[in-house]
């Protein structure tokens, strides 16, 4: 066998690969990562379905248990707060579930969630070559199931009071789509940032407590009358507006929805950002 | 055509221990740092060096300047003392690891046996273990029913199949770890030494599925102190230490100066 360790005519210099300088294998980046999460996408739909399973493994109702407790929330709540803010309980019940709902099984569980996306994921990490965003995917996944099973909440009381949305309901699916996308920038961006430093995640957690009390879930924006104008300031407003508007039947609102996408994008870019730095020693942070 | 080319690969990794894996300590500490500007030799011997940001950061240089070249016939056996670096370069070859510097050029599938649970989730069943890997394979529906009777043959487990991973024996984990590990037919295969575990029925049968496996791979490459294994199975060995690539060529002579080597210690 030869002992001559490289064989220069076949070498690869960059120009095998002209856009990429460094090592042909690893130039990929984030497209590169996301193309190939593209593939692999029933793993993670899969990964993210078997997480709950194995969350709910041995429980009767599941998941199920979460709605329970979310609508023993609505019901507690509403009776309290509609009593405090003098607001009726036939308009103020609906939108306190839809709000609940947006908030616990939307925002803050993704935002939480985010945080483990590659800690929770490291013996896979380890032990073979996968795309990092599939991991994302996983978790966007898990938490979609979880808010869908949350829904039931917002319908009962719907059903209750006999309200119902109409068409404008169907502003919903955009709102509903760009949140998928805000998920998987989350879980990248949380994701590395948490690999790295592990007291991040309990830091996110006391963030998003103060973000749930200053962000109009339980009390409504016109409560604040002519402060209300300062809301816009807080992108997580815009973030439920846009899909709470139309569940409750509203036509969304042109500002709020720019504001929304600007956020996004800001916080997509932040992720993109972080995951270039992040992607190559998320594995030596595990 | 199939081929593994690294030139002047080096591969340095961080190891984050107690304050450096806190935001807050890592932020005081570097405030602090920059207050005291703390003077640090550029060159530092041997493997670890602490980061020069200050962050406490403890860096390994695990690989340094590897210039290696696998063609296809190629079984390449690695040899080296624990810490020389063969499962950093298995790892560097299948792509689980980025070189900090250097050209590496894989062509072809690759597949890497290093972590005898294959990232397994030991509280999924087996069954479900099996569907997540032929899923990570991008396997299709109908392959996928076949594997997986072929793994249940194999792996002997019985009942054991649809029951959490945690509850298996030792042994157990390694036989499902070991049929699935072994159901690619990859162009480049990289084991390390884990393989030859299990019990003595086990290894026969072992043996004949790993065998099927290697010789329909293009390039091999074992990271192993079994030098019996690497006579068998080697037809070039790459004796490494400290990273460096020590002595590389034919099987018979690179084992004998490593032998020689081993008895002088």
């Amino acid at each position: 066998m030869t002992v001559d360790p490289f064989v220069p005519t076949t070498s690869v210099q960059s120009g095998s690969a002209p856009d990429c300088p460094k090592s042909p294998v690893s130039c990929s980046g984030l497209r590169a990562d996301l193309q190939e999460t593209r593939k692999l996408l029933r793993l993670g739909i899969a990964l993210g379905w078997l997480d709950i399973k194995l969350r709910y493994r041995g429980s009767v109702l599941g998941p199920f248990w979460l709605t329970v407790v979310s609508a023993l929330m609505v019901i507690s709540m509403g009776g309290l707060y509609s009593t405090l803010f003098h607001m009726n309980l036939a308009s103020y019940l609906p939108f306190l579930a839809v709000s609940l709902m947006l908030w616990q099984a939307g925002i803050a569980a993704q935002v939480q969630d985010s945080c483990g996306c590659f800690i929770e994921a490291e013996a896979m990490i380890r032990a073979s070559r996968l795309p990092l965003p599939l991991f994302a995917v996983r978790v966007v996944v898990r938490n979609v199931i979880i808010f869908a099973h949350n829904i039931i909440v917002p319908l009962a009381v719907s059903a209750f009071y006999h309200v119902w949305p109409g068409v404008a309901v169907l502003w919903a699916l955009p709102a509903a789509a760009l949140w998928l996308v805000d998920g998987l920038a989350l879980c990248l961006l949380l994701g590395a940032l948490c690999a790295r430093y592990r007291d991040i995640p309990p830091i996110v957690g006391a963030l998003m407590q103060v973000v749930f009390y200053i962000t109009p879930i339980i009390w409504a924006p016109a409560q604040l009358h002519d402060y209300a104008r300062f809301l816009l300031l807080n992108p997580f407003y815009a973030a439920i507006e846009i899909l709470r508007q139309p569940l409750l039947g509203h036509e969304p609102d042109t500002l709020l929805w720019e504001i929304a996408l600007g956020a996004s994008a800001l916080l997509c870019g932040a992720a993109a950002l972080v995951y270039r730095k992040a992607r190559a020693r998320v594995v030596f942070w595990m | 055509m199939t081929h593994i080319h690294l030139r002047d690969v080096s591969l340095t990794f961080p190891v984050l221990h107690g304050a450096s894996k806190s935001f807050k300590k890592t932020l005081f500490s570097r405030a602090k740092n920059s207050v005291k500007k703390i003077r640090q030799s550029a060159a530092v011997g041997g493997a670890m060096t602490m980061d020069k940001s200050g962050s406490g950061c403890l860096l390994v240089q695990a690989l340094t300047g590897l210039t290696l070249s696998f063609q296809p016939g190629e079984r390449v056996g690695l040899v080296g003392h624990n810490g020389a670096g063969k499962t950093t370069l298995l790892r560097v070859l299948a792509g689980i690891y980025e070189a900090t510097e250097g050209y590496v050029d894989v062509q072809g599938e690759r597949h890497a046996l290093i972590d005898p649970q294959s990232g397994m989730n030991p509280e999924l069943t087996g069954r479900e273990n099996l569907r997540l890997f032929a899923l990570r394979l991008g396997l299709k529906k109908e392959d996928i029913s076949r594997f997986e009777a072929d793994v249940e043959a194999f792996a002997e487990l019985g009942l054991f199949f649809d029951l959490p991973l945690r509850l298996y024996s030792s042994g157990m984990g390694v036989r499902l770890g070991f049929a699935l590990a072994t159901l690619p037919r990859p162009d480049i295969l990289l084991m390390d030494e884990w393989f030859m575990a299990g019990d003595q029925n086990f290894q026969s049968k072992a043996e004949q599925r790993l065998s099927q496996m290697v010789s329909s791979a293009d390039i091999v490459v074992v990271a192993s102190h079994s030098l019996s294994v690497l006579r068998t199975w080697c037809n070039r060995i790459v004796w490494m230490e400290a990273g460096h690539v020590k002595m590389d060529g034919p099987t018979e002579a690179i084992l004998d100066a490593y032998e020689d080597f081993l008895s002088n210690v």
